[in-house]
Parts: structure tokens; C-alpha cells; sequence
């Protein structure tokens, strides 16, 4: 085998155009979305004095900034949202953390802030020092957009029934209907985008990792990603095999994760244990191989820390049992009427809004979108491994995700066979490469098992002075607000769990 | 015939006995780091080793290690396997903050007894039948998965009496995650106050107990570290900014450095995230109920 690794030859980050006003930014932008090119976020940095909004676009060819700085002391600048409807949230959120106000933004209400003063002092990522204030939130501002007689707010959240990660949404319904929803996250934001400042590039795993528990993983390549972009390093082959099988066994558990929320609020109790008994399986499995159950300090800058600790052939033996059971009870699942019945036609994504949006991982697939990046823009191990073929569907609603995610799991079941193989066979090649960075930028980037996660880094003197984690969880919760025409609340549930997304992911 | 009946049979009976019987996945975690020899060669150099401030220095020179920091990255491992190494098992949890810290203080154990005796006291009353509350309070959202575990068959915490509630009023138990976000401070403390007496609070994770890589609030390793202060100060580690006033400030403009600001915590579990089985010693522990053979965190080190 080739040991061909890291980003295939040609893939990369490269920054683009830098354009001299926002306005033509913009233009450049929606030109290049035009012509194919998928939006894939937008994000601001404190300079010393100035702020430099930075936009990504991805394609074949790798992940393309595109760059403006704003005019010294620049109270706004024009709205990108008008003209480009995918960055609605990424504006609030720059609004949040800078105060500076898009022009012309269709609703700035707060995201992943709190509600604050027109001077209140903001976190500003990007400037040196911690935040300035310690920001507590008021608790009493509750938009409301519907209006008409009968209709009323539901606040759900920000505790919630049940075992569940913080976030409110406010439903208003005239009673059973849900004609519009609005999401508050910024009851659980933790400051990750400046506590990534103080670490040094090699620390910075660490925080990576635990940005968003449920793909630590995913989120520990994308970091690492970008760190050896700037140090130039090749991940050695073996190293590169081994976060494939984490990243995998990551899908695995996720995806497993659907479906016993899917199952539950179907009120299957059988169904339910079931796939809770496999996903405890797979995470018994990756404690056995790392030591910590979501695979947590494998994925280093230059590659893994350790091998995995079972034997392949052991390892093997166990993954096959996992799939023919978990295959047995799906087979069970997709032919349970009660079931499916709860999924057809509940919560659809339009193809078209998908396409729009450029909505990623298993939600924009089930809608006939796809830009996995394990196949478009491969890293580590895969360019070398088989995925099979490409799935889509077009159907977008909860069935079509389901039936997605099952259908990724069949490939990452045959992804962990081939690199189980390739791993026994490859001999005693080093596991990392030496990467030290002193300075540079890159954006890094990885296919968690919610979609494609970004990270753009900037390392000056060791230290990290910029650090935009953008997870796949924020840039598709916003389509929240799309899904929900025709359903009623006892089907938010299922929408909810069809997405998969982590709301410690979208309130950084 | 619905194929789910037969389903349900297919593996027998997968759940664990544990605590009554021994189980092998509990027994063979690999739980936070801890200290070997406490009076190493170079033993000054070695707080800086680690991310979040958990290694310390004592008075007397010998090193200390807080479990409620320990987020097991395994960089003080990695550097010095022989000075600091992994514990055993799951049972990872304590009744007191300065209870998680190794090597264990001799002073404490007669503190731990009185916490101890009084938490017995309160919570005589909870007995075979307990309700789970759970509020995340800026976790990273693995704390909720594994919490979630304990429901699946393989730990069935049902077995055990307990039971998650949806109300704050019908809950005896508040499971908080999290390194305390400030945004979750006012619902976390309605939470509480709805909740009936009497009632314990379960700090689940490292990021609960001390705000692990967030930044804590706690500073270091007890009054008398000699860390070099960077995660207790979370702005320290970047050149030329100041970190005065982070000490007393604790935590982040967004954290509290851990619940136990907002709260007032009975039972500290580390992990990150702590796996079922340590959460499950938590509760049992919190409640009274480990059985003698299966000593709780103070009594094992």
C-alpha cells in the first residue's frame, strides 16, 4: 500500500483575495458560491485595532479564505445574510462576541451572548488578554416573531425533560401546530474561542477535544489538521490508520446514539436497550483501545500518541460481531410500522434550502447534499482506504437521515475492517511526526459524524492567538427553523434526535 | 408476532451486578492520575507539567496531585511514569473537594467522617426508590452521554431504585455537568431551590468540580501549590498579558471554574468524562449505600 497520508497531493488551505471593503467581499464571495463553490463560514479576529472578517470556501481543491479588514473603529459594516442566507447565524455570532452590527442583518437578535449593552465590554478572540468582564445573561428579553390572536410561546428549555445538553427553544403555536421556533444557546457558552488563546499549539488538543464531546475525535483532527498544514508535517502512515479507526468508531457510537433517541420517543423500550447495549459496546471498545471511552488523547499534532491497545485480529473478531448484531436489530427497526410511521414526512429539509444552505453530514446528505469531506477533500488514511459508494438521499426528512446514518455505518464498519488490515500489515513505521510550530495559519478540517468541522488557527511565537472552531452542530442547528412546517409538538423529538447535533458544539 | 419480543432475548442477561458482585470493566478503569512517589528528583518542575494546575506542591516539599483538576491527558504520565501513574477503578468519586486531592492529607479523615455522618443524616430518608435530576451547566456534552448510559441495559440503574424525573419537584438527586456557565447559574439555582428536602447535588466530571481546562476557581492544588498558576489563571500562558486578579476572580468571563460556586456540592465525581460506573459510585456513595467491601475514594488511598 502507499503510504500516501495527510491531505491528498493539491489539498489545502490557501488564503484567497483579500478585499479592500466588506461590500466587495461579498461580491467576491457570492460569486464564488455561484460558481460552485460551497459557503462554509464566516468568522472575525481582532487585529490590535482593527477587525478582519475572514469567509471559507470549500471545494475540491481544499478550504479558500477570503479576507477584509474593516475601517479603523468601524461601528458596522454592510449585512452578508441579505444576499447569502447561509450566514445568518454567523453574523449574529460575530455580533456577539465584537458588538459590531451587520447592516441590514434581517434579525440580530442575540445568539450565542446573552443580551448586552451597546458598550458592554465583549470577549473580542482575536485580542490580547482574557475578556474583558466577567458576562452574566438577562434573563428577561423573549422574542416573539408570529403574531395573531391565539398564539402563545412555549419556553422549552433551558432545563429540559430528561437528560439533555442546555438550550431553549420557544415555540410559538397556536396550540399544536409549530409555525415558527426560535433557539437561545447562549445558556451554556463556555469562551472556548478565548480560552484557546492562553495554550500553547501543542495544548491545544486538549481543549479541542472537549469542545464538543461527542465528536472529540473529529474535532482533535481538525485542530491537528491545521497544526501540521503550518508545520508542513506528513502524518506517518500507521499514525494515520489509527485515526481513521478512532474517527470511525466516533460515527459508530453517534450514529448509534440516533437511534436510541429515535427509539425512545417511539416509545420502543426493546429497541431502545438494544442499541443502547451496542453503543455501550462501541464505547467499551474504544476504552479498550485508548483508554478513555470517546477517545480522548490519540489524535496528537503529527499523528497519535499510542497504538490501540487490542490485538487486530481480536479487534477484528469484535467489530464483526458488532455488525452482524447491530445489522440484525436495524433489519428489526426499518420494518417496525409504529416506527417508521413517526419518521415519513417529519421534520423535511427541502433539497433545495440544503443545497442553499450547504448543509452538512448526515442532515444535508438525506436532503440529496453532499460534501463529506473524507471524500472530497480526504485526509489521513483515507485517500488510501475505500469508502464505497457515495450515499444520498433526497427524501430530507427523519426517515431519509436515518436511513443515511445506517447506511454510513455499513461503511464504517468496512472502513474499520480495511484499516484494522492495513494496520497489522504496516510493520514498525513511527506512529507522529515531530511538529513544532512557531508561527503561521491554516484551517484544518475533519468529517465528524455530524458533518464537516473547521478549524482556522493562528499560531504566532508557540502560542495560539486565534482559534475558530466551527462544528458542524452550529451550522446546521439554524435549520431548526425550516423544518417544522406542517409538524406538530409531539414530533420535535424526532426531529430533534434526526439531527444529531451537540448543542455544546454551537454555544463555544 | 412483533420481532422485538425475541430481540430482547437474544443476548440473555448483559447487566452488570456491580456493586454487589465485582465487575470486571469497573475494577479495570483506568481512573485519574496519581502519585507514585511523592519526593521525586525535580519535584519543582513538575506542576507546570500538567494542563489544568492539579500538581502541587505540600509545605513540606512533598508533591500533591488534585483528582478534581485531572482531566487524564496523561502528559504527567507521558513525562514521569515514575513519579505519577493511573488509578484503578472506577470508584473515583469523594464527599469532598479536598478529598480528591493524593496523596490523601491525614488531617481530613476526621472532617470526612463528620461530612460523612452528617450527609448520612439527611439523606436517611432516601432509601430503595431515589429520582435523578440532570442540568448541564456548560458540560462539552460527553457527561450527558455517559450519564445517559446508565439507563442502558448493561447498567440499568432502574435495578438500583433510581429513577429520572423530568419535575425539580418530584427529585431527590441534582446530577450537575458542567464547568458552570454563567448563563446556566440562575436556572441551576431555581433548579435546586424548586427541588424538596432533602436533596444532594453530584458534581459529574472534572469540568464541574473545578472547571478542568475551562480554568478553575480553585487555586491549584490546595493553598500551598507552586503551580505556576496557568490554568488557575486563565490568561497565564499568554506572554505578556497580566494575570492579576484572575487568581481571585477564578474561572472565565463565560465559567464559574466549576458548580461549587453555585451550588453547595455533596459528592465530587472526576472524570473527563467520568464513565458510568463512576457516576453510579457517586450516587451510591452520595447516598450511603457503597457496601462496605467497596471502599469509597478517601478510604482507598
Amino acid at each position: 500500500m502507499n503510504p500516501a497520508t495527510g491531505p491528498a497531493a493539491g489539498i489545502g488551505t490557501a488564503v484567497g483575495t483579500t478585499a479592500a471593503t466588506a461590500p466587495a467581499l461579498w461580491d467576491l464571495v457570492t460569486g464564488e458560491v455561484a460558481r460552485g463553490r460551497r459557503f462554509a463560514g464566516l468568522m472575525a479576529t481582532q487585529r490590535e485595532d482593527r477587525l478582519l472578517l475572514s469567509v471559507h470556501l470549500a471545494d475540491r481543491r481544499g478550504i479558500t479564505t477570503f479576507e477584509t479588514f474593516l475601517p479603523l473603529g468601524a461601528a458596522s459594516y454592510p449585512a452578508l445574510t441579505p444576499v447569502l442566507g447561509a450566514a445568518f447565524w454567523y453574523e449574529r455570532e460575530i455580533h456577539d462576541l465584537f458588538g459590531i452590527i451587520p447592516d441590514g442583518h434581517p434579525r440580530l437578535e442575540p445568539l450565542i451572548l446573552p443580551l448586552l449593552g451597546d458598550d458592554a465590554p465583549r470577549p473580542r478572540p482575536g485580542a490580547a488578554g482574557r475578556a474583558a468582564a466577567a458576562i452574566w445573561p438577562d434573563e428577561h428579553s423573549v422574542p416573539r416573531h408570529v403574531m395573531g390572536s391565539g398564539l402563545f410561546t412555549i419556553p422549552h428549555g433551558p432545563v429540559r425533560s430528561g437528560v439533555m445538553e442546555s438550550i431553549e427553544y420557544l415555540v410559538e403555536t397556536p396550540g399544536e401546530e409549530i409555525p415558527h421556533l426560535n433557539m437561545r444557546v447562549f445558556y451554556k457558552h463556555r469562551g472556548i474561542e478565548k480560552r484557546f488563546e492562553q495554550l500553547t499549539a501543542a495544548d491545544g488538543v486538549l481543549l479541542a477535544e472537549r469542545t464538543e464531546g461527542v465528536a472529540s475525535v473529529a474535532h482533535a483532527l481538525a485542530y491537528c489538521h491545521a497544526v501540521e498544514q503550518i508545520a508542513g508535517v506528513q502524518v506517518p502512515w500507521r499514525g494515520a490508520l489509527v485515526r481513521v479507526l478512532h474517527a470511525e468508531l466516533e460515527r459508530l457510537a453517534a450514529h448509534l446514539d440516533v437511534a436510541v433517541r429515535l427509539a425512545d420517543a417511539a416509545g420502543l423500550a426493546v429497541a431502545t436497550a438494544r442499541f443502547g447495549l451496542h453503543k455501550e459496546r462501541v464505547l467499551r471498545l474504544v476504552s479498550r483501545l485508548c483508554g478513555s471511552r470517546f477517545g480522548r488523547g490519540v489524535v496528537v499534532p503529527g499523528g497519535v500518541s499510542r497504538l490501540p491497545l487490542v490485538a487486530a485480529s481480536e479487534f477484528l473478531a469484535e467489530v464483526g460481531r458488532m455488525e452482524s448484531s447491530i445489522s440484525g436489530d436495524t433489519r428489526a427497526l426499518m420494518g417496525t410500522a409504529s416506527f417508521l410511521d413517526r419518521l415519513r414526512r417529519t421534520g423535511p429539509l427541502r433539497p433545495e434550502r440544503a443545497r442553499e444552505h450547504g448543509a452538512l453530514g448526515p442532515v444535508g446528505k438525506a436532503s440529496g447534499f453532499s460534501d463529506d469531506a473524507r471524500r472530497v477533500r480526504p485526509y489521513d488514511a483515507y485517500p488510501a482506504l475505500g469508502l464505497g459508494d457515495a450515499h444520498e438521499h433526497d427524501g430530507g426528512d427523519a426517515l431519509a437521515r436515518l436511513r443515511l446514518r445506517w447506511e454510513e455505518v455499513g461503511q464504517s464498519f468496512h472502513l474499520l475492517r480495511q484499516a484494522a488490515d492495513e494496520l497489522a500489515e504496516a510493520g514498525d513505521s513511527p506512529l507522529r511526526a515531530s511538529c513544532e510550530v512557531r508561527a503561521g495559519r491554516a484551517v484544518g478540517w475533519a468529517e465528524a459524524p455530524q458533518g464537516e468541522i473547521l478549524y482556522d488557527l493562528r499560531v504566532e511565537d508557540g502560542c495560539i492567538t486565534r482559534c475558530r472552531p466551527r462544528s458542524a452542530s452550529f451550522h446546521n442547528l439554524v435549520l431548526f427553523h425550516e423544518v417544522f412546517a406542517g409538524d406538530i409538538l409531539t414530533d420535535f423529538p424526532f426531529i430533534e434526535a434526526s439531527f444529531g447535533l451537540s448543542v455544546a458544539g454551537v454555544a463555544l | 408476532m412483533s420481532p422485538w419480543v425475541l430481540r430482547g432475548l437474544r443476548d440473555g442477561v448483559v447487566t452488570t451486578r456491580w456493586p454487589a458482585r465485582p465487575d470486571a470493566y469497573a475494577d479495570g478503569w483506568r481512573g485519574p492520575a496519581v502519585i507514585r512517589d511523592p519526593r521525586p528528583a525535580g519535584a519543582a518542575e513538575l506542576a507546570s507539567v500538567c494542563p489544568t494546575g492539579a500538581i502541587g506542591t505540600r509545605a513540606d516539599g512533598a508533591l500533591r496531585l488534585d483528582q478534581g483538576r485531572c482531566i487524564l491527558c496523561g502528559r504527567c504520565v507521558d513525562r514521569r511514569p515514575d513519579v505519577f501513574g493511573w488509578s484503578s477503578g472506577a470508584a473515583a468519586g469523594a464527599l469532598t473537594e479536598s478529598g480528591l486531592v493524593v496523596p490523601e492529607m491525614p488531617e481530613t479523615d476526621g472532617s470526612v467522617a463528620a461530612i460523612r455522618a452528617a450527609l448520612a443524616a439527611r439523606t436517611a430518608a432516601l432509601r430503595r426508590s431515589v429520582h435523578l435530576r440532570h442540568v448541564d451547566a456548560g458540560s462539552d456534552g460527553a457527561e450527558e452521554q455517559e450519564i445517559m448510559a446508565l439507563l442502558n441495559p448493561v447498567y440499568d440503574i432502574h435495578r438500583l431504585g433510581f429513577f429520572f424525573t423530568a419535575s425539580p419537584r418530584h427529585s431527590d438527586v441534582l446530577l450537575v455537568t458542567g464547568a458552570g456557565a454563567h448563563g446556566m447559574a440562575e436556572p441551576l439555582r431555581r433548579t435546586y431551590a424548586g427541588m424538596p428536602d432533602p436533596k444532594i447535588v453530584i458534581a459529574v466530571g472534572t469540568d464541574a468540580a473545578s472547571g478542568g481546562l475551562l480554568g478553575g476557581s480553585k487555586g491549584g492544588a490546595g493553598p500551598e501549590q507552586a503551580s505556576d498558576g496557568r490554568a488557575a489563571a486563565p490568561d497565564g500562558g499568554r506572554p505578556g498579558t497580566s494575570s492579576a486578579g484572575a487568581m481571585s476572580q477564578g474561572g472565565s468571563y463565560a465559567t464559574s471554574g466549576g458548580v461549587g460556586s453555585v451550588l453547595p456540592v455533596d459528592v465530587w465525581v472526576p472524570g473527563s468524562p467520568p464513565p458510568p460506573f463512576s457516576i453510579l459510585h457517586g450516587l451510591l456513595l452520595g447516598l450511603g449505600r457503597m457496601p462496605r467491601g467497596q471502599q469509597p475514594a478517601e478510604a482507598r488511598r
